[in-house]
């Protein structure tokens, strides 16, 4: 089968100013990956291509690279899935949000110092007990997907919150949080929460699910961040934006079944919030112009009470 | 073709003209709309309300699809966000199981979700039930020569096995498609799929804005005069926080960004008032004027 990998090349170390695209044009097997081509590639064609790889079985997280706009890992991309009659064509690029080195070679210092930084390590009061530690099963089975992680960083790489700001502390350390904070042997919830409650924690996800989509383990990064949130505010920690957000917004819904888009930024910031009030009230004001002002007193749904006692039924436990 | 229509909180809010938008091309398309049905269904949760009480989002939405159901009528949503809030609690009741334990908090409305309604987006539903070709023949003032951004908006896209892209593959260029069935040229650049901002606008809006201003900055140097968007959200950020994002990068962006319904309208030939393209905060008369000026 023919395959024209056009792939991003730059080698700064030797004196390249900026990166640029080769293609390749390779006659690979049916069941090939694309880490199959790029190997073909470095050990037929060019031996300076410069990837990173290992286990070529999804297991060691070393392959991660962008394949046609998405971060994936090569060595589980079949090339026959991604080509056809017309186009025989396929993008390869290094991941994003992390430091280039060499072709496909990222640097991952910062992804390994905000792992570290959220202390990924059971932390317990109690003395230890005099064998090993027990953890019911349940507990466990509901780490199990977390703890798939192999930290090949392509949840990192198609962020799109480090796409904008490099401090956020990403997908794969928050999720790595949650596996800690579910964990029954923990007792460090507290802190951990009082930290992952700062900025750059928790609540500057977007919830994009740009990591669900492209975590090739199934670990849901975004899912466990939504998991910390409920986390943060069970334990009480209520007092960031996006805690009243969910607040003001639950609240709304539940006495009159649909959104109230002018009282939800208010309630939020709390009307007595001068400085934020005074930024939104130009917005609003554009808005009135142009006749759409958000209605200031509540539309409620007919039946909108039927929502305020699913609203009591459905009680978190 | 008749459809139980779910306009959505924004639409009936912050963005009516959305809504008129909606009204009059489905007029132009022979999609009549049932606008009662729905009237009583609740705001689907926007993932938020699921960030703190995801069985809770679930039966609000079990209850709308309840309603659909009785009905009769496929329902159709005009906001990326809806569609794919939808999509997850769809896909999560299709355990029966789970869906049973849903179903025990209807029964005071004597409602039940059987598992069979499937709301779709009107994008989706020009492409899967008019069809591109018959689409493509309403089409009385083709947009020649105009550049147009797509902008999705992430809960239309992802995750993409919840919306169904494996058993309908064109629901991945939908945008694309309905550009080009208009006559317009896409305008492709590497965020069309990415996040407006919106949803941490209030929490950390110097990232937001930043989105913003990354977006339509990287459609105009692809040549886009207009960016338009399934999500009206996005719409919300792109267009009501433009000014406030152009602020903080400290360049004029000056891009307008339509709404889905918006951009088929004007191919339709409807008139860009009634199409309600003066309720923007950036201004659209580059677009209507530049349509004038074609044949
Ligand atoms: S080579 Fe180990 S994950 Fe791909």
């Amino acid at each position: 089968m023919h395959v024209d990998l056009n792939i991003a090349r730059f080698d700064p170390e030797s004196g390249e100013k900026k990166p640029y695209r080769e293609e390749f044009n390779i006659e690979v097997d049916e069941t090939s990956t694309v880490l199959d081509g790029l190997i073909k590639i470095r050990e037929e064609v060019d031996g300076t291509l410069g990837l990173r790889c290992s286990c070529r079985s999804a297991i060691c997280g070393s392959c991660a690279m962008r394949v046609n706009g998405k971060a994936v890992l090569a060595c589980n991309t079949k090339i026959s899935d991604l080509v056809s009659d017309e186009n025989k064509s396929i993008n390869v690029e290094p991941v994003g949000n992390m430091k280039l080195i060499k072709d496909l070679i990222v640097e991952f210092d910062t992804h390994w110092q905000k792992i570290k930084a959220i202390e990924p390590w059971v932390k317990t009061d109690a003395p230890p007990p005099e064998a090993e530690y027990i953890a019911s099963n349940e507990s466990m089975m509901e780490l199990i997907g977390v703890m798939g992680c192999i930290q090949c960083g392509a949840c990192v790489s198609d962020c799109t919150v480090l796409a904008v700001d490099e401090s956020f502390l990403g997908p794969a350390a928050l999720a790595k949080a949650y596996r800690f904070l579910a964990d029954p042997r923990d007792d460090a919830n507290n802190q951990r929460l009082k930290d992952l409650n700062e900025p750059a924690g928790m609540w500057d996800c977007t919830r994009c699910m740009q990591c669900v989509e492209v975590c090739p383990k199934g670990v849901d990064p975004m899912g466990r961040i939504m998991k910390l949130r409920d986390f943060a505010m069970e334990a009480g920690y209520k007092n960031t934006t996006g805690a009243r957000h969910a607040e003001v917004f639950s609240d709304i819904i539940k006495n009159n079944g649909v959104l109230n888009e002018f009282w939800l930024p208010v309630k939020t910031f709390g009307m007595f919030n001068i400085p934020e009030m005074l930024k939104l009230a130009p917005i609003g004001l554009k808005a009135m112009m142009r006749g759409k002002m958000p209605p200031i007193f509540y539309e409620k749904i007919p039946g909108s009470k039927n929502i305020t006692k699913l609203f009591e039924k459905t009680k978190v436990v | 073709m008749k459809y139980a229509f779910y306009p959505g909180c924004v639409s009936k809010g912050a963005a009516p003209e959305l809504y008129r938008a909606t009204i009059e091309v489905c007029k132009k398309l022979d999609i009549e709309l049932d606008t009662e049905t729905m009237e009583g269904a609740s705001c689907t949760g926007s993932g938020v309300l699921q960030e703190k009480n995801e069985k809770l989002g679930d039966t609000l939405n079990a209850r709308t699809f309840a309603m659909g159901e009785n009905s009769g009528l496929p329902i159709m949503t005009i906001c990326s966000t809806c569609q794919g809030v939808m999509s997850q609690a769809r896909s999560r009741m299709a355990d029966l199981e789970y869906r049973e334990s849903v179903n025990s908090s209807l029964s005071d409305e004597n409602l039940e979700y059987k598992g069979q309604a499937e709301p779709r987006h009107l994008l989706w539903i020009i492409i899967e039930d008019i069809g591109i070709e018959k689409f493509k023949e309403k089409i009385v003032k083709p947009l020649t020569g105009l550049k147009i951004a797509p902008f999705y908006g992430c809960y239309i896209v992802r995750p993409s096995d919840v919306l169904g892209f494996g058993e309908n593959p064109e629901r991945k260029h939908s945008l694309e498609m309905i550009i080009e069935a208009v006559g317009a040229e896409v305008a492709d650049f590497p965020g069309k799929s990415a996040c407006c901002g919106f949803p941490i606008l209030t929490i950390n809006e110097k990232n937001s804005m930043k989105m913003v201003s990354n977006h339509t900055l990287s459609a105009k140097k692809e040549g886009a005069v207009a960016m338009v968007t399934p999500c009206p959200l996005c719409h919300l950020n792109l267009d009501g926080y433009q000014p406030t994002a152009s602020k903080q990068v400290g360049q004029p962006i000056d891009l307008p960004i339509l709404h889905l319904p918006q951009l088929i309208g004007l191919a339709l030939g409807i008139d860009p008032k009634v199409l309600k393209l003066n309720q923007h905060i950036i201004n659209t008369e580059s677009v209507v004027s530049a349509l004038a000026l074609t044949p």
